[in-house]
């Protein structure tokens, strides 16, 4: 008799149990986060290739795999590396990553024949222009994905580094003196 | 009733060795040569930089507009003297980093030639939109060395309906004396520009602080706002940083400014006592802000003084003036040792700014040897803003920019309190100063990756519109052709 | 032309303070007390310290090696010097050689090293390692030589002192006995009563320091004064010693005036044991106390309030040590929730709200 109850009890709270468990799962349903999504949508989008990757999207699937750092993305520098480091719940150590130097295209005026191969294929439209007339580039716009300078038929297109202004000047941080983490 | 809770009146800050004996005890030295160039910067103030209207060339009268301000908050620049227009073009900055700015470059003719002026009679009948415009049309900006357009605050004072005005007259930095030295010989005429001021604010009272350790100075002043009995001239104690304006604001008003708004929404505006007196030349005389009273001083210093010089000049001419010892010499300063920044070569303008230059011997530097934190917390103590210096800096050591954010690195006024006191002299203002600059890089950062994107995507659409636009095309000469055949077919089988 | 330099921000100028400077002036500030103390217990006293000192600086300049770096210039900055000084003065005077040589390792190295060296330290590496000897040895930590001052004929002299330091002490009961404080203790569990228990007690010779207990601990007088001298200095702040002499003598008047038979007074808990000690030396520690004014009365009374506890109702009859620790443990807890107010914002950080005229 003791038996039965015992068994009768157990099994009606495990019932009742796995009835508040299905509730719970209706309920209070976490969406499954789609991070490759999330991750395409915090990338730039302009398929540039600079990390390596075919584009945007293979470089979000091999994030959420864990087979790039948070770093891959030239252009997004470390602000995009902290908020991909966020996302993925990952350490970011920037204390040891160089951010890279930014580079931009400037057309050389004197060898732009006007030929328009180049604003075709900017993926941000940072080249501005028209038919047989030089070409400019948008400093600001340019995220220095190079696909210009490799369709240029006179190598007019080059890369050259951000310049530092009066406006974009920043202070150096102080260097520390000596090891002071070292553990004895 | 409510005193308890009132708020105490100063908080943190130091003292530091004054150095001000040197300079403060002779007159200001007005017979400086004329420099055969100007260097005049298009910026020498907060905003956007004024626009040029002379050509290469030119020949200029002295007062003579060289370029006008554009936008709403900016100041127009006008000619130190009479001269020729060499260049207009980049040259190094009176900046930290000494990089290019785009400068008027003026070879004087040394005759001093004055453009027609028009000084005004009874400047209390002009109008107090007048009075802002004649002040913005000097060029006049905060000569404290904040150099935020003076027309633009006093614009904004008669908009919020200002108490008190405070006349600014701490000069707590070491070492410089160019408030003190301006106030004890030009005390009426700086009492005139704060009456101006006053009425330009449509303001009806004023109150001039001077910290304590200037007794000549003060005496000056009170003799000569004896008469006016809405201005006040009171002494405060001597504790940099007291110029600071919102410790200054919260001594003398007891109120305190909120992060995010400007004094003129609690009803009080600060302004120095330079400005004041160029107020007072604008206005009465019509003169232009054409020159400023400046402090070479430090160790290397032989013949330390306050000096009015035309602005544009090179800092190499006033130290050949003053007989600054190259070799002595460790590090330049511009403004006083507390906030000032060190410049690297001295081929350099003074501007607006320029309340000093210094030239400081080793001997009178702080030690650069940084020793661990031993979290004594004196930083925290003398802050007057009341953060924590070593767990900020601590964060920024490691990179974790957001946790300094969080606990008010953008509070921080770079004072330089916390570096001064620092027994294990951390260069805690570079960290701070770093780290913001860090900070806005990344927030532009962000904010360009988001523009790429919205360009991509518009490319994107744009040239699925194309694509699709094409294949309409496509498929209506498609149909037109069918239709055209079906037409032709139709003809030849009634034929 | 002066040469290119490279940027460089304010402050240009420093006040006139260093790390070494700050040190030397406690070291000062504690050198009369250690002075009378080494007077009051003889050679025996000043072997020990000498070696605990000695030993202290070993440690940090093996540990500064191991880092690959040069020892020098990091043992002139004082810190261990004084770590092993504060450590001494806290050990009976009589204690065998190496209690010193264990405790000064285990403050350099366990206590301040391991965590990173200067500055770095949760607990204050001196009170660390008293706690952990007097945990380890208990036999050697409280045995308390009598006051037998340098010179009087009955006190030991050079060649004795060398055998009791290095060799351990013999005929215990003629030449040691118990604190006032551990007297007491002991006495309470025999139920007697206050009164009666200190029928002898000196509140002066206690005062001054002619009393038996730590080496450097003893004379509430020249530590008192040493404290003083440091708050004047401006060196250390008067909020945490204040608070701290403040709450046990408020605890102890509380009690006393409810049962003067069996909770002793707050003069004698003031007099006693290593509180002036800790009060100024101790718990004033930069390191290890909170940042804020108002987190360092907080840190003070917290640890006043431990130290009556302990004493009180505690195994131990002197609680400072356990107390400071504990305390320290609760430093980044305090430094958490009691910050300076930001100008122009209100305590949760939240901008001021524009008065309404």
């Amino acid at each position: 008799m003791y038996v039965l109850s015992a068994i009768v009890s157990l099994t009606l709270l495990g019932l009742f149990l796995g009835l508040l468990l299905g509730i719970a799962a209706k309920y209070l349903k976490v969406e499954s986060s789609p991070i490759i999504d999330e991750l395409e949508s915090l990338l730039p989008g302009s398929q540039c290739g600079q990390c390596g990757f075919p584009g945007c999207r293979p470089a979000a699937e091999a994030l959420a795999d864990g087979k790039a750092p948070a770093t891959i993305c030239p252009p997004g520098g470390s602000a995009l590396a902290e908020q991909i480091a966020a996302l993925l719940g990952l350490d970011l150590d920037l204390s040891e990553v160089k951010e890279p130097e930014l580079l931009v295209a400037r057309v050389s005026e004197d060898t732009c024949t006007g030929c328009t191969r180049c604003f075709k294929v900017c993926p941000t439209d940072a080249i501005v222009g028209a038919p047989k007339q030089i070409h400019a580039v948008v400093a600001d716009a340019c995220i220095g994905c190079k696909k210009c300078v490799e369709v240029c038929p006179t190598e007019c297109l080059q890369m050259h580094p951000i310049e530092v202004t009066i406006r974009n000047w920043r202070w150096n941080k102080p260097s520390v003196p000596e090891v002071s983490s070292a553990v004895c | 009733m409510l005193s308890f809770f009132t708020r105490q009146r100063i908080r943190g800050g130091v003292h530091a060795e004054e150095h001000k004996t040197e300079t403060a005890a002779q007159p200001i030295v007005h017979d400086f040569p004329l420099p055969k160039k100007l260097y005049i910067p298009l910026q020498q103030h907060v905003g956007k930089p004024a626009e040029p209207l002379i050509r290469v060339g030119d020949h200029v009268l002295k007062g003579q507009l060289l370029a006008y301000s554009q936008g709403m908050i900016s100041a127009p620049v006008h000619a130190p003297s009479s001269g020729i227009i060499l260049d207009v073009n980049d040259y190094p900055a009176p900046h930290p980093s000494a990089l290019p700015i785009r400068t008027i470059v003026l070879e004087t003719d040394g005759k001093e030639e004055w453009l027609e002026i028009h000084p005004v009679e009874d400047p209390f009948q002009l109008s107090p939109e007048d009075i802002s415009l004649r002040v913005g049309a000097a060029g006049i900006v905060g000569l404290g060395g904040a150099t935020f357009p003076t027309a633009v605050k006093l614009n904004m004072g008669r908009e919020n309906h200002i108490d008190t005005l405070i006349i600014n007259g701490a000069e707590c930095e070491p070492y410089l004396s160019c408030d003190d030295r301006l106030m004890q010989e030009r005390a009426e005429q700086i009492i005139d520009g704060v009456r101006l001021m006053l009425h330009g604010m449509e303001t009806e009272h004023a109150v001039v602080a001077i910290e304590d350790n200037k007794p000549q100075a003060f005496l000056a002043m009170q003799t000569a706002a004896a008469s006016h009995a809405h201005i006040d001239v009171i002494q405060i104690p001597t504790r940099y940083p007291m110029g600071w304006d919102r410790q200054l604001i919260r001594y003398v008003t007891g109120k305190e400014v909120p992060v995010g708004s400007r004094s003129s929404e609690i009803g009080v505006t600060i302004h120095n006592v330079g400005t004041a007196y160029a107020t007072h030349k604008a206005i009465r005389h019509g003169q232009p802000l054409l020159s400023r009273v400046v402090t070479v001083a430090g160790g290397a210093v032989k013949r330390p003084m306050n000096v009015e010089v035309p602005l544009g000049t090179l800092i190499s001419e006033l130290f050949n003036f003053c007989e600054v010892n190259a070799d002595e010499t460790a590090r330049i300063i511009m403004g006083g040792p507390m906030m000032g920044d060190s410049l690297p070569h001295i081929g350099l303008p003074t501007v607006k700014a320029t309340s000093g230059i210094l030239a400081l011997t080793q001997a009178e530097l702080k030690d650069s040897d940084e020793k661990p934190c031993i979290r004594c917390a004196s930083c925290v103590t003398v802050c007057p803003a009341g953060l924590r210096p070593l767990d900020m800096a601590n964060n920024i050591r490691v990179n974790q920019l957001d946790a300094a954010v969080d606990i008010g690195l953008k509070d921080c006024i770079s004072c330089g309190c916390c570096s001064y006191i620092c027994p294990s002299n951390i260069p805690l203002v570079q960290y701070f100063k770093y780290a913001s600059g860090e900070v806005m890089a990344r927030q532009q950062a962000a904010h360009k990756s988001e523009q790429t994107k919205r360009l991509i995507d518009d490319r994107n659409a744009r040239m699925e519109r194309i694509a699709q636009q094409q294949r309409e095309e496509e498929l209506a000469r498609i149909a037109a052709k069918a239709e055209r055949e079906r037409l032709k077919a139709e003809q030849e089988a009634t034929v | 032309m002066i040469p290119h330099l490279k940027p460089t921000s304010g402050a240009h100028v420093g006040a006139k303070s260093s790390v070494s400077q700050i040190m030397w002036q406690v070291m000062l500030a504690i050198s009369p007390a250690t002075v009378f103390g080494i007077w009051c217990f003889g050679w025996p006293a000043l072997n020990l310290f000498v070696i605990t000192i000695v030993s202290a600086v070993g440690f940090e300049a093996f540990c500064i090696r191991l880092q690959g770096r040069v020892a020098i210039p990091v043992i002139m900055d004082g810190s261990a010097l004084l770590t092993g000084w504060l450590l001494a003065m806290t050990l009976p005077p009589w204690a065998p050689w190496w209690i010193g040589v264990v405790g000064s390792g285990l403050a350099i190295v366990l206590g301040k090293q391991v965590y990173g060296g200067l500055g770095q330290n949760l607990f204050n590496p001196a009170m660390l390692a008293r706690v952990a000897l007097l945990i380890s040895f208990p036999i050697e930590m409280t045995t308390w030589a009598n006051v037998s001052p340098l010179f009087f004929s009955d006190s030991p002299g050079l060649f004795e002192s060398w055998h009791i330091t290095f060799a351990g002490l013999e005929n215990l009961d003629a030449t040691t006995g118990a604190t006032t404080l551990g007297y007491v203790k002991t006495e309470f569990s025999q139920n007697r009563l206050l009164t009666d228990i200190l029928k002898d007690y000196s509140g002066f010779l206690n005062f001054i320091g002619w009393t038996r207990g730590s080496m450097g601990e003893t004379s509430s007088l020249l530590l008192g004064l040493g404290g003083v001298w440091l708050i004047r200095q401006g060196v250390i702040q008067w909020h945490i010693p204040v608070s701290l002499l403040f709450m046990v003598a408020f605890l102890a008047s509380i009690f006393h005036i409810m049962d003067s038979e069996h909770y002793i007074s707050p003069l004698l808990h003031l007099n006693s044991g290593a509180i002036m000690c800790v009060a100024f030396f101790i718990a004033t520690d930069y390191v290890t106390s909170p940042n804020t004014k108002t987190g360092q009365m907080v840190f003070g009374a917290g640890c006043g309030l431990l130290i009556f506890v302990i004493r009180t109702w505690g195994a131990y009859p002197e609680g400072a040590g356990f107390a400071v620790l504990l305390m320290n443990s609760a430093t980044p807890l305090i430094d958490h929730y009691i910050r300076p107010r930001i100008y122009g914002r209100d305590r949760k950080g939240k901008p001021l709200e524009i008065p309404k005229s």
